[in-house]
């Protein structure tokens, strides 16, 4: 029997649609594995001749899991397209929509998607290895952690109308003030969010310590670190220069997002339809970074809210002065973040000017292009459009979170494949730690592939003649 | 009597049918409690089961030939099909690639994008699908229940499951037609 190739499809608890497709050996080692974004959409084109106000209601359908990254990215475009940066209560509002989609997608990615192979095991029943099996395994558990999200899915509500798919930022500003009483609301279940991001936390770190072994082997590379920073080069979600480490975590770049076109290209290969970012002064692939909540920590200096600062201090703490490089410890960045954004929610809820009504600028001065740029829960989020001067679209760019991680991604199922799956008897938890890698970077494939949509996992053994021998998927 | 199976998966949409379906919180635990989750995109099981299940749901519309495949495999294995959303419904925003060639927009996302390096082209590997025109569900199988929304109300979406693993068709009319 010559070489195999086993599919894995569709990947599941990921957003989207990909397949794996692993080649093996003749002595059931592995060759090479590949990660297939297999959908397409096309943003990029059917939104031209389309108005720039308009993008921001029709950006989010590229993703139900962060509309809200794509409403705000594309109003900030649009603030740039207009010449109308917004008044500050504008943007505190913003922000603060942004920090309840950080905090509900980050929260439900560690409970609902990747929870349960942290917490009933890589190689637990398929068939309750999900959020079921969960509720089965800790009920009051996945009950705070419905209600984590439930938490900002609320100020996504309370600020846009609505949970998905709000209604709120405009170029220049937002067409809705926050009422007092909705402040408070807000206010009042805060304590228990930081509470169950703790309770992730100590989760976390508990099944870090446990399983050292496994962090250490289960996909490890050195890449860049790509991510938004304060001017103290403190960890930005919504505003500010971007910011690229290498891998020994020294400043290559620190960078205006307008100018993101000189920093980074994107290459293709022909068996993705999800292209590769890099760093275009060190070419492809030399040039790859990984965003994302690891990227970000490790291009951040330091966190500017006290609980998740201290978090921060212990993570970097891995890596002995250099970044994190592990693919597991996504999953500790992510609740770190989320801790991050739970305590920015109180800054922002405190600051005098969000109740303000000082919330759109109507001083245009056209411009006719503009970038929009911001940290969406999975990375780094570019929109780039171009207007006539009637305010119809002539041509649009996206870079889209998680295409900045495609490199990560394929090297990580391509490590952990080799590491763990071992012929002729593959077994199915081989196969979920190939998933697991994937979903450790938290993909969301139906973003990343606005140009793509669909992520599914089947393996295929094939021989030298390309027939294929065996077939092993789940269902 | 057992409980009834329900499967899912999204196809040319966005996952946020799937989000609305977790907005209902702490119902989605009354549900789990009504239905036997079979395969879907949140579950490890790859397909709907061989011997079918009861109900199935989908969110998207069709772009392409492997949506194709998972679309009438969902329909030969399940007794009632649920198109959930506007994309299943009628195509939704990702129809609107209907006004352009898929050449034209496979070029200028691979090969014409302001970012994409002179060395852009077509993915075109035999291990990836084709794009096709966008369609609804129904102009490629039969489909049961029509539940619009972009996103429906999680409320919809809690009654129409609910109705559903109790053995009636949902009727969807009045408030659990409002338009949020």
């Amino acid at each position: 029997m010559g070489t195999q190739k086993i599919t894995i499809e569709p990947v599941t608890r990921i957003e989207g649609h990909a397949k794996v497709t692993i080649h093996m050996k003749d002595d059931g080692s592995v060759e090479h594995a590949y990660l297939h974004v297999n959908e397409f959409r096309g943003f990029e084109k059917f939104c031209e001749g389309r108005l720039y106000f308009e993008m921001p209601s029709i950006t989010p359908r590229i993703c139900g899991i962060c509309p809200v990254s794509h409403h705000l990215a594309s109003a900030k475009a649009g603030d740039v397209l207009q010449g109308t940066p917004p008044p500050r209560p504008a943007s505190l509002l913003r922000e603060l929509m942004h920090m309840g989609q950080v905090i509900q997608s980050h929260g439900m990615h560690f409970f609902e998607l990747a929870g349960p192979d942290l917490l009933l095991g890589f190689d637990a029943d398929p068939a309750i290895r999900n959020v079921v099996g969960l509720i089965g395994a800790n009920a009051p558990l996945t009950l705070q952690a419905v209600n984590l999200r439930k938490f900002g899915q609320e100020i996504i509500r309370i600020t846009g109308g609505r949970r998905i798919h709000p209604n709120f930022a405009v170029p220049g500003g937002v067409n809705k003030a926050l009422h007092p009483k909705e402040r408070d609301e807000i206010l009042q279940g805060l304590d228990q969010a930081i509470a169950t991001i703790q309770t992730a936390i100590q989760i976390m770190k508990g099944w870090a310590e446990a399983n050292q072994e496994v962090i250490n082997r289960f996909a490890v590379f050195s890449t860049g670190y790509f991510g938004l920073v304060t001017p103290q080069n403190s960890l930005e979600l919504y505003d500010g220069d971007i910011r690229l480490v290498d891998a020994a975590g020294k400043q290559l770049e620190k960078f205006n997002d307008q100018k993101y076109l000189d920093y980074i290209a994107e290459h293709v290969e022909s068996w993705s339809y999800l292209k590769f970012p890099y760093y275009k002064k060190m070419g492809w692939p030399q040039g790859v970074y990984r965003v994302g909540p690891l990227g970000r920590l490790n291009a951040s200096d330091q966190l500017d809210t006290p609980l998740a600062n201290a978090e921060f201090k212990l993570f970097r703490a891995i890596g002995n002065g250099r970044p994190v490089e592990h693919t597991l410890y996504y999953h500790y960045a992510r609740l770190i973040e989320a801790l991050f954004a739970a305590e920015k929610v109180r800054v922002l809820l405190d600051d005098p000017d969000i109740l303000s009504t000082d919330i759109l600028n109507t001083h245009k001065d056209y411009r006719g292009e503009g970038v929009g740029v911001l940290e969406a829960p999975r990375g780094t989020l570019f929109h780039h459009y171009w207007a006539d001067e009637t305010g119809k679209l002539t041509r649009v760019n996206l870079i889209v979170a998680t295409g900045h991680n495609n490199w990560a991604m394929s090297n990580a199922v391509d490590s952990v494949a080799k590491t763990y799956v071992k012929g002729p008897n593959v077994t199915e938890g081989m196969l979920n730690r190939v998933e697991a890698a994937i979903r450790a970077y938290d993909p969301c494939l139906s973003c990343s592939t606005h140009a793509i949509g669909q992520m599914p996992i089947e393996v295929e053994f094939i021989d030298p003649q390309g027939n294929c021998i065996q077939t092993v998927s789940r269902g | 009597m057992a409980k009834p199976k329900v499967s899912s998966d999204w196809l040319a949409g966005c996952a946020g049918c799937h989000m609305s379906l977790l907005d209902m919180d702490e119902r989605i635990i009354k549900v789990a409690e009504l239905v036997d989750l079979r395969a879907t995109p949140i579950t490890d099981l790859k397909e709907p089961d061989a011997s079918g299940v009861d109900v199935g749901v989908l969110e998207g519309g069709i772009n392409n030939t492997t949506n194709e495949e998972v679309v009438k495999t969902m329909r030969k294995r399940c007794k009632v099909l649920v198109a959930l959303g506007d994309c299943a419904v009628f195509g939704g925003v990702p129809a609107l690639r209907n006004f352009f060639t898929i050449e034209e927009s496979l070029r200028r996302a691979y090969v014409e994008t302001e970012s994409t390096d002179s060395e852009g082209k077509i993915p075109d590997d035999p291990e990836l699908c084709h794009p096709t025109r966008v369609r609804a569900l129904s102009e490629v199988v039969p489909v049961d229940v029509f539940v619009p929304g972009c996103p429906p109300d999680a409320d919809v979406i809690f009654y129409v499951l609910a109705e559903l693993a109790q053995g009636r068709v949902p009727v969807l009319k009045d408030d659990l037609l409002h338009w949020h």
